[in-house]
C-alpha cells in the first residue's frame, strides 16, 4: 500500500504537464465557445425567422450528436475536403462548436429570467436593440449564468480526454503512456482521476467566490 | 400655444383584446397633464403607445412636430426626446446609480463620459441624491429609486415627460419624497403626462386632467372642475371610492 502510494507520488509531475494540456485546451474553447453564444444569443432572441431557426439548427446539432463523432469528423473528415488540421486545432475548434451549442442553451435560459420591463426601459431611453443587448440585456445575462457556465467549463475538462483518441497527450493521454512504461494501470488511472476530481473542485470552489464577486449589490435582499 | 403632443384616434390592443377604441388628446409645451382613471381603462397603455412602446392598431400621434405614424420615423430619435417614467422604476440592477444616469447620455447622445458625470453628478444633488451615487438600484428604497428613474428620463432633456403612475408601487411614507419632486419639476415647466391616482399632487400640479374610462376619454378639465364639480356619472362615482381609499390610509 505505502509502495503505491509512493509510485503514486512518483507520476504526478509527469501527469501535471498532461494536466497543463487538459487545462489550455478547455480553457480555450470555453471562452471561444463563449463568445460563439453571445454571437448566437440575439439571433435566437431577436432575429427573424431563416436567423433564428439557423441558430437553433445549430445547437440541435451539437447536442444531438456524440462529440467524439465531431472530433473525429473534424479532425478525419474535413481533409478530404481539403481542410487537414493538426489535432490540438481540430479538438479545440470540435470541443468549441460543441461547447457554444450548450452555452447558448445557457445563455437563453438565463435571459428569461430577465424581467421584460429592462428591454423596454432602455428603449425607452432610446436605445437601439443592439445597445440595449450589450448594455442591458448581456451583462445581466452573464451574471445569472454563472453557475451553469461554470458547470459547462467543469464538463469540458472532463470530456477534453475524448482528445486523447486523437494522439493529443493531454492528461489522459499521459496517463495511458505511463501504463505502457509500467504496465500498472490501476495506479496510473488512479492518479489521473484524482487529478481531474482536484482540478474540477477547485474550478467549481473558485467560481462560487467569483459568483459572489459578481453579484448585484442589495440583490440578495430584495425581488428585481 | 405650441403644440408637444396630439394624439387622434389612437386605437390599441393588448393581449389580443382592444383597450384604446380611439383616443384624442394634446398637451401643450409647458403643460402638466394629469390621466386619471379605474384599474384596465387603458392609461398605461396610452402612455406606452405614445412612445411605441406598444404598437398602436391606428390613429396618429405627432410628437414635437414628428408624426410617429408615419413609416419612416426614426424612433429610437423620439423615444430619446421623450423621458418615460415607469410604476416598478426600472433602473438596470447592475450598474450604480451614477452609471445609470450616464449610460443613456453617452450610448445615445454620444456625451463624452467626463461631461455626462459632471452633469448626472449635478442632477443627483438637485435631487438631493448626491449620497446614492455609487450605490447599486437595489441598495436604495423605493422612493429613492423612483426619484433615480425620474432623474434618468430627466438627464435626456426631454420636450416631454411621461410617468406611469410613478407612486402606485411605494409605500404611503416613501410617496411624499417622489410627489415632493414631481411638483418641484412642474414648477420648472417641463412638459408632463402623468398617470396618477394622487389626488392632491393633481390639484396642485396639473393644469389639466383627463378621466378616462374603458378606453376612452370620458371627461376633460381643470383641476378644481374635475375633482369638485365633474359632469359625468362616471367621474362622480371614480371620485368617491377612490377618496374612500384615500381616506383609509394611514396619515403619513
Amino acid at each position: 500500500m505505502n509502495e503505491s502510494f509512493f509510485f503514486i507520488a512518483s507520476l504526478l509531475p509527469e501527469l501535471v504537464k498532461g494536466l497543463q494540456i487538459t487545462l489550455e485546451i478547455s480553457l480555450v474553447s470555453f471562452i471561444l465557445g463563449l463568445g460563439l453564444a453571445v454571437i448566437l444569443l440575439p439571433l435566437r432572441i431577436y432575429a427573424p425567422l431563416p436567423f433564428s431557426t439557423l441558430s437553433r439548427g445549430y445547437v440541435e446539432l451539437f447536442r444531438g450528436t456524440p462529440l467524439l463523432v465531431q472530433l473525429l469528423l473534424i479532425y478525419f473528415g474535413l481533409p478530404s475536403l481539403g481542410l487537414k488540421l493538426d489535432a490540438y486545432t481540430a479538438c479545440v475548434i470540435a470541443i468549441s462548436l460543441n461547447s457554444a451549442a450548450y452555452q447558448s442553451e445557457i445563455l437563453r435560459s438565463a435571459v428569461k429570467s430577465i424581467p421584460e420591463m429592462q428591454f423596454l426601459a432602455a428603449e425607452s431611453l432610446g436605445f437601439s436593440t443592439l445597445q440595449t443587448y450589450r448594455h442591458v440585456i448581456l451583462p445581466q445575462t452573464l451574471r445569472t449564468a454563472i453557475p451553469a457556465l461554470v458547470n459547462e467549463m467543469v464538463t469540458l475538462v472532463k470530456e477534453s480526454s475524448l482528445a486523447s483518441v486523437l494522439g493529443v497527450v493531454e492528461l489522459t493521454r499521459r496517463g495511458e503512456y505511463l501504463v505502457a512504461y509500467t504496465f500498472r494501470a490501476l495506479e496510473v488511472y488512479v492518479a489521473v482521476a484524482l487529478i481531474y476530481l482536484a482540478a474540477c473542485t477547485i474550478l467549481s470552489q473558485a467560481a462560487r467566490g467569483l459568483e459572489k464577486k459578481l453579484r448585484i449589490p442589495g440583490y440578495e435582499k430584495g425581488v428585481v | 400655444m405650441e403644440q408637444v403632443l396630439r394624439v387622434e384616434g389612437l386605437k390599441a390592443s393588448y393581449g389580443g383584446q382592444e383597450v384604446l377604441h380611439g383616443v384624442n388628446l394634446t398637451v401643450q409645451r409647458g403643460e402638466k397633464v394629469v390621466i386619471m382613471g379605474p384599474s384596465g381603462s387603458g392609461k398605461s397603455t396610452l402612455l406606452k403607445c405614445i412612445v411605441h412602446l406598444i404598437k398602436p392598431k391606428s390613429g396618429r400621434i405627432i410628437l414635437d412636430g414628428e408624426d410617429l405614424s408615419d413609416g419612416g420615423v426614426d424612433l429610437k430619435k423620439v423615444r430619446a426626446k421623450t423621458g418615460f417614467v415607469f410604476q416598478q422604476y426600472n433602473l438596470f440592477p447592475h450598474m450604480n446609480v451614477l452609471r445609470n444616469l450616464t449610460l443613456p447620455l453617452e450610448v445615445v447622445k454620444k456625451v463624452p463620459r467626463s461631461e455626462a458625470e459632471a452633469r448626472a453628478l449635478q442632477l443627483l444633488k438637485a435631487f438631493g441624491l448626491e449620497e446614492f451615487a455609487y450605490k447599486y438600484p437595489l441598495q436604495l428604497s423605493g422612493g429613492q429609486q423612483q426619484r433615480v428613474a425620474i432623474a434618468r428620463a430627466l438627464i435626456m432633456d426631454p420636450v416631454l415627460l411621461l410617468l406611469d403612475e410613478p407612486t402606485s408601487a411605494l409605500d404611503p411614507e416613501l410617496r411624499r419624497e417622489v410627489l415632493e419632486t414631481l411638483v418641484d419639476i412642474a414648477k420648472q415647466g417641463r412638459s408632463m403626462l402623468i398617470v396618477t391616482h394622487e389626488l392632491d399632487f393633481a390639484e396642485a400640479a396639473a393644469d389639466r386632467i383627463l378621466l378616462m374610462d374603458k378606453g376612452v376619454i370620458v371627461e376633460e378639465g381643470e383641476p378644481w372642475e374635475l375633482l369638485y364639480r365633474p359632469k359625468s356619472e362616471m367621474a362622480r362615482r371614480f371620485l368617491v371610492e377612490i377618496r374612500a381609499v384615500v381616506h383609509h390610509k394611514p396619515k403619513s
